[in-house]
């Protein structure tokens, strides 16, 4: 059964906050949940499907979903890190195509920024993870794993710190123009090169932001999206994968988006050509690069040449991206950075990105994510969408 | 400069016959009886095939892969994936190196390494010139 339009995203929130010590995880959830329903003009009476990934507090969706006192007849906590929200809008198609609910909340939220997070640091060891008896000692955490992506990446294809750091240089240009970013300074090449060295090849600015806050999501049957009073987008194409070490057959210069992108554009029926404005996955410089390959932007290897001298930025590059600043200046809520990726797509859908960054007649937009650990294992996520 | 203070191992059913060996000082890894191809991490069932698979003593010779030193700690470390000479790929550290000398296909060779409080783990150090 292809997904292709069997399901609209009728509404989409971003939290304003970047920093809410004095708010709970359960609350920034709730609050996303109302300004989505806000914006697809539906109240929380009409949610009947309820989606959310690890970061929602309590068992699975349970919690939550009795915290917002939701009255639900389908549930789904699929979790694959932060590309999650992009998977949860395909379940929500499905789920919607299969005549299990109408409407489909899924939220995302949480405090990294006010708990004191850091990617430098250790991360707590699940020993019962099956690699945990193998890996545990070498103190892998998300900047160095996603570092030795970027070195392969360089040894292999003569990839450049420089042209890494144009990917933030793109994002700090269209920060400049989002007041809730984190950071709104537009940097230069020198700049990004000149900040700390974290874990080779990684500076400082080649690192996403720290934020608190979230996001939501709202998802409907065709019928109810047609009854709405906001511009219809439509969910096109969709795919999932995860890739890992392959029982030591490693290869670190591709991730899992060369299938989720594939299925994703061959249920959409239609090339990257195609694709207006993407929303890709901005942990680091690197993931970002990685991908734009791998969902077929650009041949393996060449992604490189294809984000430097401005080519990401929008009204002056090929593929502008990233158009509310990204992970790497605006938002990465909870460390999970797939709900943003949607919520800005629907923006540059719907024409109400900011005048500055909005893509003339947006009508095809690339939502991709991937989650966990690009260099070990990730999950990864493919979202196409039409403005209708 | 200071070592890295190694964190402990879980040691669980399917590894403590592999940190029983280190401690010897020996090297395992596992390899398949079905298709007879050797993977890493070690698993019961071959990720191949689901055969059925059994310890092998590995030469410890083998490339590094990709690495990245992590700058920001103190002190900084070497974590790396190097591809052993029987053919899988395995997450180390990189050991008693000059850290700004390392190359991506670097020869090198397993150093074990006493984890804190744990077992000896598997390190890898430049292999030393022919
Ligand atoms: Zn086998």
């Amino acid at each position: 059964m292809s997904l292709r339009g069997q399901a609209y995203i009728a509404g989409a929130f971003e939290h304003p906050t970047r920093k809410a010590p004095d708010k709970t995880v359960a609350q920034l959830h709730a609050e996303c949940a109302l300004g989505a329903l806000a914006d697809a003009g539906l109240t929380k009476d009409d949610v009947d499907g309820y989606f959310c990934a690890g970061d929602a507090p309590g068992m699975g969706p349970l919690a939550m979903a009795d915290y917002m006192n939701l009255r639900l007849r389908h549930l789904d906590s699929t979790e694959l890190g932060g590309c999650s929200y992009i998977a949860h809008v395909a379940h929500a198609a499905a789920a919607i195509a299969a005549g299990q609910c109408d409407v489909a909340l899924i939220t995302l939220a949480g405090r990294p920024r006010s708990e004191g997070y850091s990617g430098a640091n250790a991360r707590p060891v699940v020993a019962a993870a099956p690699d945990a008896a193998w890996e545990a000692p070498f103190g892998p955490v998300t900047t160095n794993i996603y570092g030795m992506c970027a070195m392969r990446h360089m040894h292999e294809f003569g990839t450049t710190s420089e042209q890494l750091a144009w990917i933030k240089v793109a994002a700090s240009h269209h920060a400049q123009h989002n007041p809730n970013a984190m950071l709104r300074e537009v940097v230069t090449v020198a700049e990004v090169l000149a900040s700390p060295m974290i874990a080779d090849p990684l500076h400082r600015l080649d690192c996403c932001v720290v934020t608190d806050g979230g996001g939501a999501l709202i998802v409907v049957r065709p019928e109810i999206a047609r009854s709405l009073k906001r511009p219809r987008v439509q969910v096109r194409g969709t795919g999932e994968t995860m890739k890992g070490q392959a029982g030591g057959d490693v290869d670190l210069t591709y991730s899992g988006g060369r299938r989720s992108g594939k299925a994703a554009f061959e249920e959409a029926g239609i090339a990257p050509a195609d694709i207006k404005y993407a929303s890709i996955y901005d942990s680091f410089t690197i993931t970002v690069l990685m991908q734009i390959e791998d969902l077929g932007f650009c041949a393996h290897g060449q992604g490189g040449r294809f984000v430097a001298d401005g080519n990401l930025i929008s009204g002056i590059g090929r593929l502008p991206f990233n158009t509310d600043g990204g992970g790497l200046c605006n938002n990465h809520p909870a460390n999970r950075g797939g709900i943003t990726k949607v919520i800005e797509a629907v923006r540059q859908l719907r024409g109400e990105a900011h005048p500055a960054v909005q893509v003339r007649n947006c009508d095809l937009a690339l939502a991709h994510g991937t989650g966990g650990f690009l260099g070990s294992r990730h999950g990864s996520a493919t979202l196409i969408l039409e403005r209708e | 400069m200071a070592e890295r203070t190694l964190p402990a191992p879980p040691v669980n059913p399917e590894s403590e016959a592999f940190y029983a060996a280190a401690a010897e000082g020996r090297f395992l890894l596992r390899r398949c009886t079905a298709c007879g191809k050797a993977h890493w991490y070690p698993r019961a069932l071959c990720p191949f095939c689901f055969g059925a698979t059994e310890w092998a003593e590995a030469t410890g010779r083998g490339v590094i892969y990709s690495f990245s030193v992590m700058r920001r700690a103190d002190p900084p470390y070497a974590i790396a994936y190097v591809t052993l000479a029987e053919g899988p790929t395995m997450m180390t550290n990189l050991v008693d190196c000059d850290f700004d000398a390392l190359r991506i296909g670097q020869a090198v060779v397993l150093v074990f390494k006493l984890s804190d409080g744990g077992p000896p783990v598997p390190c890898f150090r430049p292999a030393p010139p022919q």
